[in-house]
This record gives C-alpha cells, sequence and structure tokens, in this order.
C-alpha cells in the first residue's frame, strides 16, 4: 500500500466534504482496495462522519473492502453483450478461475467483477483483464487469454 | 496561451489560427473512441507515431488521435486528410504501406477502403460511404476533423462563437427565449422542453444556481453521449456555459463516467485550457459574466443517473433519489435551484444559438426538431453511432444504417431505452423516430439506444434480465421499487426453468399497477416498463412459457423439458 | 404561515403552509395508516402504506402523504379501489419476509392481505429504518446504518461506534416491528464485541 500517494489524495481534498466520493474512486484506483483505516483517515480528513464513508464504501460495487487480486477481470453484463452470450463467457471464466463475481481466488491472482456496459458493444461480448480489453470474445478463446497473466 | 478578453479578441485569435493553418499539409486523423480503442486502435495510434518518426515526418505530418467517427464496427477506423481517405478496420500492420502509399504517394489501398457488403461499390473518401453520407452530423460531423485535445482545433471551426454572440448580442432572457423557440427537448431519455426547464430554474427564488452536465450515461448500450464528448468536450462546454449565461448560475458541474480514461482525460483539458483562454473563470470575454465549472465521477451506478440521485451524489453523499414531483429545478443540489441536461443537448445549445431557432426547426417533426444521436447495438450488423433528424423511419436507421440483422436472422423485436424503457415488434418498424410516436406505442426513445433482438431471442429472458439488473441497481429505500423487483424477478426466473404457473403474469400486471404507482422516484416508477411493453405486443410467449415452452429455442430448462 | 385549504376525504381542512398532507389530515382527525413514520423522526416515505390519491388541476397522483405538502385546493383520497390495492401489495410483500409480525397482522386483516402471497424469504427485516433514523437523528450516533442497495440492503451496525455506544443505549430496540434489529445486534455483538463487564478491549 502507498500511503504517501493516499495522504497525498487526502491532502488534496482535505475539508471538502463533496469530494468524497471521488477520493474514494481516487484511492480505490491507487489501492485497489479501501481498508478500514484508511477509510477512517478519510472520514477525519474529508471531515465526515465514518458511518456515511462506510455507508458510500458498501453502496458502490465499484468500492472493495477486501484486497483485490494482482488482475482484475470484468466481465461486461450490459444488455447487447447479453444477447450476444455473455453469460456463458462469465461462466467459462468462472470455471477457470474457480470464483464468482465479487470474488478473489485463494492465491490472489485473480479478482472478478461484471460490470455495466462499457460503452463499446460492438466489441461484445467482451472481458476486460486490468486495462486490456478482450473484444468478441468466445468460450473457448478465453483459456489461452488468461494464461498469459501470473 | 493568452487570456481573450473580448468577442473582438476571440475573432482575431481564430483568423490567427486560421491563418496559421495549411490546408494541404496531411494529417492522420484516428479514431480513439472507446469502441475502436478496444478492437485494438491503440496499437495502431502507436504505429503510425512510430512510422512517422521513423521516416522523420514529425513536422510535415500530424498524427491525431480523435474522438469517434460513428461506425464503430468497422473500426480501427483511420482518415487520412487533406483528401479524406477513410481505411476501415486498419491493423498495426497496415501502418507503413498507409504511409508511404496514402499519406506520402496519396494513392488509394483498394482493400481498406469501403465496400458496399451488397452492392459491392468501393468508396474512398469518407463523405462517399453510404453511412456517413445519408446521416446529418450537425453535432457529430467534427469529431473526425478535430483534436479534441486542442481547444484551438475547436476555435478553427467556429467554436465559442456562439458564446461570444450570447454574451455580446444577446441578453440572458433572450438567449433562454432562443432555446423555447427552437423547441429543444432533454437528451437524455425525458423529452422535457429546455426551455422551459431552463426557465424554472431562471425564475426560482435563490441567488445561486446551479448547471450540470449528466455525462452518465449508465443505459446499457448508450454510448453516444461518450462518442460525442470524449470526442468534442468543448462543443458540450460552450453549450454549458451559454445555458449558464442564459439561466444566471455561476457554477456548473460535470457529472461523469470514471472508467473511461479517455473521456477523464478530454474532459480535464478542455476545462483547463478554457481556463487558460479566459472562456471560464471571472468576466468571460469581457462581459461581466462569471463562471465555473468542477467534475464529479458517477464510480459505478445506475441509479445516479436520476437527476434527484445524482444532484446527492455531487452533494457527497450516497445517491439516494428523493421524489419526483420535488422538482430539482427548484430543489436540488443543497435545495438550491438546479438545472440538469444531458450531454447532447447541451451540445445543441450552441448549434440553436449559432445558427437561430428558425433553422433548428427546419429539421424534425412537429413535436421532436433537431437531429438525435442514436446507438445501435445488439443483433445488428453494425454496432455504430448515428446522428439522424428527428422524424427519420426506424427501418431506415436499421437497415441502411445498422445493416440489418447478421447471420440471416430476421429481427424480432427493436428495444429502447435500456431498462426503463420499451420493446417494439419489427411489425411497427414503418414508425418515424419520435418521442411521441415512440411514448405511444409503449417504448419511450430514452437516451436514443437502439437494441435489436432476432429470431432467437427470448424476450422472456430479456425481461427477467433487466430486472435482474435493477436489483442490484435499486436504492432499496421503497417497498414497491425494492420488493417488487425482487417478486417480479422470481416470477420470471421461475418461468425461464419451466416453473411458471398460471396466473403468473396477472401478478406481475398486479405488481406492475402498484410499483408504477406508488415507488418513491422515477426509476422505480419505470421498471416495469420493458415487462408491460413486452406483455403488450407478446404476450403469447410469456403464456407459452408457463405451458412450458419457449418459442425461441433459447430457454435451456424448457428445451430440456420440450425432449427437443 | 399562511394558511391553505384543501380537501381530504370529501372533508374542508385548514392547514398551515408547509405541513404534510398526513400531519393536515391527523390534525383534523383523518386518520391514514403509516408504518415507517414516527413523530419524533423526519418523515421517510420508504414502505409507501401511506400512499393516497392526490388530485391537483384534474390530474391524480399517488403520493405518500407523509411527505407531499399539502396545497391550495388540494384534493385527497385516503381510501380508493386503487389505495386499496397498493396497499394490500405492500402488505403481502413485507409479509413474506416477516409473517408474524405483530403489526403488520391487524392491517393484514383489514386490507385482505394474504401472507402466503409471495414465496417466503425470512430476512425478517422490512427497512422501515427506524432504527438507522433514530440513531442517526435522535441519538446523533450513526451506530446503524443502511449498507449496500436493492436486493442486497441491510441494516448493519458499525462495530466500532456500537461497541461504545450502543450497550447502555438500545433505545431503538422497542421501535423495530420485526425484532430484525435485535437479532442484528446479538450476531455483531458476538462477533467483534465483548461485553464492557468483561475487562479487555473491543476486538479490532
Amino acid at each position: 500500500m502507498d500511503n504517501d500517494a493516499i495522504e497525498q489524495i487526502l491532502n488534496k481534498y482535505q475539508g471538502q466534504s463533496r469530494q468524497l466520493i471521488r477520493v474514494m474512486m481516487e484511492i480505490q484506483e491507487e489501492n485497489h482496495w479501501l481498508p478500514r483505516e484508511v477509510m477512517m483517515k478519510i472520514s477525519e480528513k474529508l471531515e465526515v462522519p465514518f458511518s456515511r464513508v462506510l455507508r458510500i464504501a458498501t453502496y458502490y460495487k465499484t468500492f472493495s473492502l477486501t484486497p483485490k487480486g494482482r488482475h482484475e477481470i470484468h466481465v461486461c453484463t450490459g444488455t447487447a453483450c447479453h444477447i450476444r452470450g455473455a453469460q456463458s463467457v462469465l461462466e467459462t471464466v468462472q470455471d477457470l478461475t474457480g470464483i464468482k463475481p465479487g470474488e478473489t481466488d485463494a492465491e490472489h491472482k485473480f479478482s472478478l467483477e461484471t460490470v455495466n456496459c462499457q460503452g463499446c458493444c460492438t466489441c461484445g461480448p467482451m472481458l476486460k483483464v486490468d486495462e486490456k480489453t478482450h473484444s468478441r470474445i468466445s468460450s473457448n478463446e478465453i483459456a489461452d487469454a488468461l494464461k498469459k497473466y501470473d | 496561451m493568452t487570456r481573450i478578453n473580448s468577442a473582438a479578441e476571440l475573432e482575431e485569435l481564430r483568423q490567427g489560427i486560421l491563418s496559421k493553418k495549411d490546408p494541404d499539409k496531411p494529417s492522420i486523423a484516428i479514431c480513439a473512441g472507446l469502441s475502436c480503442l478496444g478492437l485494438g486502435n491503440g496499437a495502431v495510434i502507436n504505429a503510425f507515431k512510430e512510422e512517422i518518426r521513423k521516416q522523420s515526418l514529425e513536422a510535415k505530418v500530424d498524427v491525431i488521435a480523435t474522438g469517434c467517427h460513428g461506425f464503430c464496427e468497422k473500426g480501427p477506423i483511420v482518415v487520412i486528410n487533406p483528401e479524406e481517405i477513410c481505411y476501415l478496420q486498419v491493423t498495426p500492420e497496415d501502418v507503413p504501406e498507409i504511409v508511404s502509399q496514402t499519406v506520402i504517394g496519396k494513392k488509394v489501398i483498394d482493400r481498406l477502403i469501403y465496400t458496399d457488403p451488397k452492392s459491392g461499390e468501393k468508396a474512398a473518401l469518407m463523405s462517399e460511404i453510404p453511412f456517413y453520407k445519408k446521416q446529418m452530423r450537425v453535432l457529430m460531423g467534427n469529431n473526425a476533423k478535430i483534436n479534441p485535445k486542442s481547444i484551438d482545433d475547436y476555435l478553427a471551426i467556429g467554436g465559442y462563437s456562439a458564446l461570444a454572440k450570447a454574451l455580446n448580442e444577446m441578453s440572458p432572457v433572450q438567449v433562454l427565449e432562443e432555446v423555447t423557440k427552437a423547441n429543444l427537448r432533454g437528451r437524455g431519455g425525458g423529452g422535457f422542453p429546455a426551455g422551459r426547464k431552463w426557465e424554472t430554474t431562471r425564475n426560482a427564488p435563490n441567488e445561486t444556481k446551479y448547471v450540470i452536465v449528466n455525462a452518465h450515461e449508465g443505459e446499457p448500450g448508450a454510448f453516444m453521449d461518450r462518442a460525442l464528448f470524449q470526442g468534442n468536450p468543448h462543443s458540450v462546454l460552450e453549450g454549458l456555459i451559454i445555458g449558464a449565461y442564459a439561466i444566471g448560475s455561476q457554477q456548473g458541474f460535470i457529472y461523469t463516467r470514471h472508467d473511461t480514461p479517455e473521456l477523464r482525460k478530454n474532459v480535464d483539458i478542455a476545462l483547463a485550457q478554457a481556463e487558460e483562454y479566459g472562456l471560464l473563470g471571472e468576466n468571460i470575454l469581457g462581459s461581466g459574466f462569471s463562471f465555473k465549472v468542477e467534475v464529479h465521477f458517477d464510480v459505478g451506478i445506475f441509479v445516479s443517473g436520476e437527476s434527484s440521485a445524482l444532484m446527492r451524489s455531487i452533494e457527497g453523499k450516497a445517491p439516494e433519489p428523493k421524489p419526483k414531483y420535488i422538482r430539482t429545478s427548484v430543489h436540488g443540489i443543497w435545495d438550491r435551484p438546479s438545472n440538469l441536461n444531458n450531454v447532447e443537448t447541451w451540445a445543441n445549445v450552441p448549434q440553436i444559438i449559432g445558427k437561430g431557432s428558425e433553422w433548428y426547426n427546419s429539421i424534425g417533426t412537429e413535436k421532436s426538431k433537431g437531429t438525435k444521436l442514436i446507438s445501435l447495438s445488439g443483433h445488428v450488423c453494425n454496432s455504430t453511432v448515428v446522428e439522424v433528424p428527428m422524424g427519420t423511419s426506424l427501418k431506415e436507421i436499421v437497415y441502411d444504417f445498422g445493416g440489418g440483422i447478421p447471420n440471416g436472422k430476421k429481427l424480432k423485436a427493436i428495444h429502447f431505452g435500456g431498462p426503463m424503457g420499451g420493446t417494439i415488434p419489427e411489425s411497427l418498424i414503418d414508425n418515424p423516430l419520435d418521442f411521441d410516436v415512440l411514448s405511444k406505442l409503449g417504448a419511450s426513445m430514452g437516451a436514443g439506444d437502439m437494441l435489436m433482438m432476432d429470431e432467437g431471442t427470448c424476450l422472456v429472458e430479456v425481461a427477467r434480465f433487466f430486472l435482474d439488473f435493477l436489483s442490484g441497481e435499486s436504492c432499496g429505500k421503497c417497498v414497491p421499487c425494492r420488493e417488487g423487483i425482487r417478486q417480479m424477478l422470481n416470477i420470471l426466473t421461475n418461468m425461464t426453468k419451466g416453473k411458471g404457473k398460471a396466473g403468473d403474469i396477472e401478478l406481475m400486471e398486479e405488481l406492475a399497477e402498484v410499483i408504477g404507482a406508488a415507488a418513491l422516484c422515477s426509476l422505480g416508477r419505470s421498471v416495469q416498463n420493458p415487462l408491460l411493453s413486452m406483455l403488450k405486443y407478446f404476450r403469447d410467449e410469456f403464456e407459452a412459457h408457463i405451458e412450458k415452452r419457449c418459442p425461441a429455442h433459447s430457454c435451456k430448462a424448457l428445451i430440456a423439458l420440450e425432449g427437443v | 404561515m399562511s394558511e391553505i385549504k384543501l380537501q381530504i376525504d370529501g372533508k374542508e381542512v385548514t392547514a398551515r403552509e408547509g405541513m404534510t398532507v398526513l400531519e393536515a389530515a391527523q390534525q383534523a382527525g383523518i386518520s391514514i395508516p403509516t408504518l415507517c413514520h414516527h413523530k419524533q423522526l423526519d418523515p421517510y416515505g420508504g414502505c409507501r402504506f401511506c400512499t393516497v390519491e392526490a388530485e391537483v388541476r384534474g390530474w391524480t397522483n399517488y403520493v405518500a402523504a407523509c411527505l407531499y405538502p399539502v396545497a391550495k385546493d388540494l384534493i385527497v383520497r385516503t381510501r380508493s379501489e386503487k389505495v386499496d390495492r397498493i396497499r394490500k401489495m405492500i402488505l403481502e410483500l413485507l409479509l413474506a419476509h416477516a409473517p408474524d409480525a405483530f403489526e403488520l397482522q391487524d392491517l393484514a386483516k383489514e386490507y385482505g392481505a394474504n401472507k402466503d402471497r409471495f414465496e417466503k424469504d425470512p430476512s425478517f427485516c422490512v427497512h422501515c429504518g427506524l432504527c438507522v433514523r433514530y440513531c442517526a437523528e435522535v441519538k446523533k450516533k450513526n451506530a446503524i446504518v443502511f449498507v449496500d442497495k436493492g436486493k442486497t440492503r441491510e441494516i448493519s451496525f458499525i462495530p466500532e461506534i456500537s461497541a461504545k455506544e450502543c450497550w447502555n443505549c438500545k433505545e431503538c430496540f422497542p421501535l423495530c416491528p420485526t425484532e430484525a434489529l435485535q437479532a442484528a445486534f446479538v450476531l455483531v455483538k458476538a462477533f467483534t464485541f465483548p461485553s464492557p463487564s468483561l475487562e479487555s478491549t473491543p476486538a479490532e
């Protein structure tokens, strides 16, 4: 965990309670999860009740209260991807990784999550691993795609 | 960049930029829209930069990553200017050839240009490709020509002249009247007259007022706002500043998605550059009008697209909606009058002020004026963003632009407006794209996303899918929405698993009545819309599921029961 | 505060500006049933049980009486076929979670609600929010909040705060119509903090 980076974010928005969601977003992007003690620091620095920080952390699927794996797999389950077979893509990923959406595997290699429409419907069905998009993917291509990650 | 202090200085700067532009200078415009990036355009952009560097052509050829060109299905797309030669489905391996043959050699590479799938006819120039030719690209047309990270590019095409006209030659009330006369209706889903909304906020009793760009675009299948905003952020910003002037607001908010890095970058750069030029901040263009903008993010939630929930989240609270009858135009962010409009709505404003409401009224139908951005997706040959005048027939949109249905299948139904919209059968395809016509058919236009479904799609499953989506996205506060969705989802899931029973459809209709009347917010009151529209046109499909049959042969459990 | 004249169930009622339909009705001795409403707390509008018909200039809307502001010439109907259907359905939806909840039984009889209409899902909590709101508005401690959203929304004690506050308070307990609150407290106590009478620090 890069404490300096987190401190920087907190100092930038110190006292600005309306930037709460933005601060949590920047820390989630930096750290990939929101540890309890970091949420307490957010509550202090932004001067918002801890209960509100916790409420927002649980309200948004994007925020994780537990550490994520080294690689985050996102499967788009928007309507267009759904009717193009996103469900079977998701099932294949689940079979290969042994985890369901919202979970991280025991070795902390992969975390899986379904995401809302990514806005590139011509690419569907698709999955993203970290920043890389695997477009128009079929179930039998997934194993090869995931092999590249360690 | 020196600050511009008057409309005259703006014109001077514009002329200066234009005089420095060489119309014959070659440039390579590569679409960096979401779909093209998903199809690997990042590698193409890098390949071009590398090739230009290798050939020491940096001073002679510009390489620009532009916004979405619209023809997403054929991406990655590259346009070579000034000729406007358009290459489709470009790979990094094609790059050296494109540079030597086309950029330097001015020759067209046949295998990379557009070929009509039916006639085989080829078209090398972007303006000749039927997909682009037939559209009316008032808003999207500049995407392929400008660098979204350059405000000078926007100025070169006449950008901010509408703002100068508004601040210099018109009073706030006159601007408001012009927008009202243009009959501009909200493009986010409500279709509410923008001028009337602006007026309510303007007249609301409070010194402090806010204006907001809703760039949330949470409706699955809608990607036109991102295409427009990422590709031409200044067109939206200019509209916002003009609107703020008309309404009397000094503080604006942009509410956008967190998961689109290029969009975020382009918006931040656009705001910074506008500030540097003094088009944002104090005393804009010497008019005495001051205005600044703050950016907020949705962070992956659907319900924050609802205006009152969105405003809560700007306050730093969890986005829980307020009852619909509390008008956010009067009681919005921190209980102050707040005018919220969609990206596309704002982008129409500089057009209206620049070209006049009469011009705007000449496009479209009697009650639906102007153009509309439509995103096509699903079982369609071309998943794309198109811009057409209101009143265009749905058939033209699906077949001429969408290219029809792939894999030899037939079109069964079109769904509008995502999880809160409606479905119409193929038999109604000869209807026009019009707010009121579609509303009457039970399929509100929504944000303009059209999802095509072929004969192999089970509508019971699609109805179930929408409710499954909403069951996770509902804020959960009120009983009708939270519990109503839960029970409708249960019933539909059972139906797809062969556990449907007599009375299920009637029970869902009862639930729909209660949810529609008693739910707290406008999201809650719309959750039953897709199901009701499907029951209106495809009731027999639902009845078949109760009889343990799936007419589309899609539900695995029912296929097993049939022994097919 | 100016006076506002409106009609409730055919009776002319005089209310003050800023009142809700529920307050105006109560003042006039007209009863509107509620579930999530509490006189010590801000109106919530979550249960929708107080839904009434509100007619303005010929348009009838269905609104929550506890939140809807009185307006001149408003015509309110606290009972009608549709209002009754709405209340019956709300009861049936809640009874699926808490079929034996005391406060729901009489109302179920009155509106003809069938507790077996929907498949049972015994999570008990009906999301009236009384515990959360009491702790926020009266005690100002926020020891218990709603977490998550949609179908997975639930009440949750915040261990760091409840370890300090709840032992000597528990004022929210009598408010819970289904005793889901008490059950939640027993669980959080068991997992996160021992009784203060055992002299050890609360679990981290």
